[in-house]
């Protein structure tokens, strides 16, 4: 168990060494909140039907997905596992004593909190003082953050347990860009980046709730703006155990049969 | 022309693996195609964008994806100068005797964004065909004046980033603002934002006028001489010349990396 708090710390200060880029980054992300919530704007304004999320729930769940980006992005990937595993330099990764799996997924589980903290924080400051329609509402009551902090810490497990999957992937197709980029575009729209779930239309819905990318992104956002109530959340945060359970065990699987079938050669 | 040579050349290598080439052409039909079906569910939800319906929007959408893919076909070397100018590499297109220009626009194409276009051709198609518009020879010339005015926008912003590189090396994510960003931003008509957005995107990078400006001259909405709304993307497109200038400038202060 040490061995992998250790990389995960390793991995972590490595992240912070990037300042520059992380700013850029908060810029980027800011514009990119303010544009979105202004189309939403102009969506609810002129509009005649009861939308089924209020603006104000809208602008948080933009908010908090321009925030936590680095937590949610399945697009987010690291070269280096691809490397090791299409240049073959894989067999010095298996001489570590310790397992393949919890190595991996505690250097991916430290890149996407180094890269979120060095975010969060600006932006946070920032969209607290923004002015009326554009700001972020607090957490409708300390309950409700509580939960929030709960679901979004597993539905950050979850999506690296999705991306150890693509990873692992790249042992059979080799090439990580086609599998990356149709895993992480099916899975952006399901997991509500695209548009908010609560405005899909319903037969939408359903795909969505059977999908695991909902319970990664959706559910902590509104958990803090209150749409969902603290009972659902309860359920909800079964469901992600539930999915966290059933990926990460076919995870494992799946690797160990793909590294049976490594051939090491010499040289 | 030169520059036509690079592209055959760099069509055939990426040919070379064409399982992958087709998986990743697949794959950039479905990018924009997600957002594009937010877009349509959106409608469905709402009804209308601020008075703007979805046909309307959606010819907006196809215009500004199909000038991003565009540029993104043709000037992606721009966009991956930063590993030219790092690797050195740049210092051997300075002494062949053909503009820097063209050769570091011929240094890359990526043609698997083909199912980027393809994805926006048909949006196009459809809005054209589904808009109450009667559509005219100045109407059809204006479209295409305002696909080839934003493809050059883009293709400027990738050359001001590329500028950026001479001095800091590391390209900047800042650059993603006004690409991705301004592509993000104009696929909606330019109106329903902001009072800054809109003066900042016609008047410093001029998207609203190859998109949001036209526009209303093809769905007759304009007040004033319809000639000028239909000459707008012409404005837009003068962007890429400051930007070809600083290039130039760019150039003749670089110092080498060294490696």
């Amino acid at each position: 168990m040490r061995a992998y708090v250790s990389v995960c710390r390793m991995r972590f200060l490595n992240g912070l060494q990037y300042r520059a880029a992380a700013l850029a980054g908060v810029a980027t992300q800011l514009f990119f909140g303010l544009i979105f919530i202004m189309v939403y704007i102009a969506f609810y304004n002129g509009s005649t039907v009861q939308a089924p999320i209020s603006l104000q729930d809208i602008v948080a769940y933009i908010w908090l997905q321009q925030i936590f980006l680095a937590f949610i992005m399945l697009w987010a990937r690291d070269n280096e596992i691809f490397q090791l595993i299409t240049g073959g330099s894989i067999a010095y990764e298996l001489c570590r004593p310790c397992g393949i799996y919890p190595f991996w997924f505690a250097k991916l589980l430290a890149q996407r909190l180094s890269s979120a903290l060095l975010r969060c924080f600006p932006i946070l400051l920032i969209v607290f003082f923004l002015p009326e329609p554009y700001r972020l509402s607090l957490p409708e009551s300390p309950g409700a953050f509580a939960l929030f902090l709960i679901t979004l810490a597993l539905g950050l497990l979850l999506v690296v347990s999705v991306s150890m999957l693509i990873y692992i992937s790249v042992f059979w197709t080799l090439s990580p860009t086609g599998s990356i980029l149709m895993v992480s575009v099916a899975g952006e729209f399901f997991a509500g980046m695209i548009m908010p779930i609560p405005l899909m239309p319903q037969w939408l819905q359903t795909i969505t709730y059977v999908l695991p990318f909902r319970w990664a992104v959706d559910l902590p956002f509104r958990v803090y703006s209150g749409h969902i109530p603290a009972d659902e959340a309860l359920w909800g945060i079964l469901i992600q155990l539930g999915w966290l359970a059933f990926l990460v065990g076919t995870g494992r699987l799946l690797l160990r049969r793909a590294l049976r079938q490594v051939v090491v050669q010499g040289g | 022309m030169i520059y036509f040579r690079y592209m055959s050349l760099h069509f055939r290598s990426q040919l070379q693996y064409r399982a992958s080439f087709w998986l990743l052409t697949l794959g950039q039909f479905f990018i924009p195609f997600s957002v594009f079906a937010g877009l349509y569910l959106m409608f469905e939800r709402f009804g209308q964008l601020q008075g703007w319906s979805f046909f309307e929007a959606a010819l907006c959408f196809a215009v500004i994806h199909l000038a991003f893919s565009l540029s993104e076909c043709f000037a992606r070397g721009f966009d991956s100068f930063s590993s030219l100018v790092g690797g050195g590499e740049f210092d051997r297109l300075l002494v062949r005797p053909r503009s820097t220009a063209v050769q570091v626009l011929g240094s890359r194409f990526e043609f698997n964004r083909i199912g980027r276009l393809v994805q926006s051709a048909i949006v196009l198609v459809w809005a054209v065909s589904s808009l109450p518009v009667a559509w005219t020879a100045a109407k059809a010339f204006t479209l295409v004046l305002m696909i080839v005015g934003g493809t050059l926008i883009f293709t400027g912003i990738y050359m001001l980033a590329a500028t950026l590189c001479f001095w800091t090396i590391q390209g900047l994510e800042v650059a993603n603002i006004f690409t991705d960003g301004g592509r993000e931003m104009a696929q909606y008509p330019l109106n329903i934002y902001q009072k800054w957005v809109t003066v900042f995107f016609t008047f410093i990078i001029p998207f609203g006028c190859v998109s949001y400006l036209p526009l209303l001259f093809i769905l007759d909405r304009v007040q004033g001489p319809p000639l000028l709304y239909m000459l707008m993307p012409l404005g837009g497109a003068v962007f890429v010349l400051p930007c070809l200038l600083v290039w130039l400038v760019g150039v003749r202060y670089y110092r080498s990396t060294g490696s």
